[in-house]
């Protein structure tokens, strides 16, 4: 099992490719967007949604094994793309993990750059939402 | 006559530069147009000779500067065809300019009861104002159905009138469609019934002739910033007769005759509406860009623009998963689309990583967005300094992005 800091030097290293060019990695992104899994109609639903961002973006979150396994879903490609990479560091992770975390890779990345503020701050609500998720799935298992 | 564009490019330096590395390609004129050289000059000046406040200094800086801001005014009269300075009021943006009169015309003139009319094409600065004033009077609001190409239908807006009508506040022209409002039409049908008219030129103004005489509205509401001056200045023309009769809007400095604490008299038209020390530096300034302005022609302007706009809708319209927005063919320079299956932000962001600026989402017209069943559209607008070869870089652009969903 990778950590969340080896996720996020695969990240780094990925991006490093891309260079400064924004066009590709606008592309880039989006392209990651396509990989999410299959979300469900059903779950699309208003409590679902992630307050604080400018597109529509859904995220559940279930446990398994005591690891936190996060679904979601957005209206937008490029959000896709960007809660993509935000399953791909945090999932399957532990909930200790995910909330000890430090996503370092957004800022190595550049990623303010890529995406502007304004999808930056969306960006940020959707972090916070997974921690949440995963302060709920900890203290069920310190119960 | 053709435009001379690169002398008019050069005169904008805001232009000569690159986004990620990319020539920027600016099209988000319907939001804001960016400013020639000499407004730029024309507020640094101001600022290094002939900072003071305006119209009760006694030195000569004083002097001077309330002779340029006045210059101005009397400007804009000329710009739009007004009987008279003093029916030029000057204000925050559009937005304070619609909420001076909803604010004013309504508190003493709409009442319980009464009917103001608005469109479906609205902005939200022409939409809020009058829901709260609908709110504290009890008056209700109407709305004019418009078709599907975006244009409103006439016959219903015959149908809304009435001996209730107070108010007729309609877009000049769309913000998000382009579409031209057949405001004359509107303005003597409002009239026949005894009804006052708005006419929200925010977009009209920097690329149509207009004449507040000829077209008899009651009140135009405008901003310095589409048309090439500063950000943070407005306008409101109205007819002397009506704004003599409003109430003022804020209380403060220079809206006053006399002030004793037992009753305070008003200043004449437009002071009455000018309370505090005016945006002095960027009305100067506007000067410079109405300067501009006539040194091209406005109808100059409208040919190239209309070129544009044709050119434009020639280019993407060949594109597969290409569907306009707004099919009217009388319109101000502005495209709206969307891209089969995909999101308008998506396409603004793949857009502004080719260094090609436009404005995607819901243009502040969320009601109009939903009677289209649209979440939002990609825009693009264009200016007097746009180029073909600019769309040609839009086109191939938007041709680029569509493939990755229209192949």
């Amino acid at each position: 099992m990778n950590s969340i800091q080896d996720i996020q030097e695969e990240i780094i290293s990925e991006f490093e490719i891309l260079g400064d060019d924004k066009e590709s990695t606008i592309y880039y992104i989006m392209e990651l967007g396509g990989n999410l899994p299959e979300f469900p109609e059903e779950s699309k639903i208003e409590e679902n949604i992630i307050k604080g961002c400018q597109s529509k973006v859904w995220l559940t979150a279930s446990e398994e094994d005591g690891r936190v396994q996060f679904q979601a879903d957005s209206n937008t490609d490029i959000t896709k793309g960007l809660i993509s990479l935000l399953i791909r560091v945090l999932g399957n992770q532990t909930p200790e993990a995910i909330l000890n975390s430090d996503l370092n890779f957004l800022q190595k990345i550049g990623m303010g750059n890529i995406i502007g503020s304004q999808r930056s701050n969306g960006l940020v609500s959707m972090i916070q939402q997974m921690k949440r998720y995963a302060l709920a799935f900890q203290a069920k298992q310190n119960a | 006559m053709a435009l001379d564009l690169n002398h008019i490019r050069s005169l904008f330096p805001v232009l000569h530069q690159e986004v990620y590395g990319k020539p920027l390609i600016y099209l988000d004129n319907a939001a804001t147009t960016q400013k020639p050289q000499a407004v730029l000059d024309a507020l640094s000046n101001y600022y290094s000779k002939d900072n003071s406040n305006i119209h009760r200094g006694a030195h000569a800086l004083a002097d001077r500067a309330t002779a340029y801001f006045e210059e101005t005014r009397e400007a804009i009269k000329i710009f739009i065809g007004a009987k008279e300075s003093a029916e030029i009021i000057f204000t925050k943006g559009t937005t304070e300019s619609i909420n001076l009169v909803a604010a004013t015309f309504g508190r003493k003139f709409i009442n319980e009861g009464d009917e103001i009319i608005i469109s479906t094409l609205e902005h939200h600065s022409n939409i809020v104002p009058w829901q709260m004033l609908c709110e504290e009077k009890g008056a209700i609001l109407k709305v004019i159905p418009i078709s599907d190409s975006g244009e409103i239908i006439f016959e219903e807006f015959e149908k809304l009138l009435s001996s209730k009508t107070k108010m007729v506040s309609v877009v000049h022209a769309s913000n998000a469609l382009g579409t031209i409002n057949p405001v004359k039409e509107i303005i003597q049908a409002a009239h026949k019934v005894g009804a006052k008219v708005l006419l929200d030129g925010a977009q009209s103004t920097s690329h149509l002739d207009i004449d507040v005489k000829e077209l008899d509205c009651d009140f135009l509401a405008f901003s310095a910033h589409k048309l090439y001056g500063p950000t943070g200045l407005g306008i409101l023309y109205g007819k002397r007769e009506i704004l003599e009769a409003m109430p003022p809007f804020q209380g403060g400095g220079e809206m006053i005759k006399e002030v004793t604490f037992e009753k305070t008299t008003y200043n004449e038209i437009p002071f009455k509406f000018e309370a505090g020390t005016p945006n002095i530096g960027d009305v100067i300034a506007f000067k410079a860009a109405l300067d501009f302005i006539d040194s091209i022609g406005k109808k100059n302007i409208k040919a190239h623009e209309d070129e544009l706009i044709a050119y434009a809708q020639e280019k993407l319209s060949a594109i597969k998963g290409f569907i306009p927005v707004g099919t009217v063919k009388d319109r101000v320079s502005v495209i709206s689309f969307g891209i089969k299956d995909m999101h308008p932000f998506d396409v603004g962001m793949m857009l502004d990583s080719k260094g090609i600026a436009v404005r995607t989402g819901h243009h502040c017209t969320q009601p109009l967005m939903k009677r289209l069943g649209l979440e939002g559209t990609v825009r693009a607008s264009f200016s007097v300094y746009n180029s073909k070869k600019e769309i040609d870089a839009l086109a191939e652009g938007v041709e680029k992005i569509a493939r990755i969903k229209n192949k």
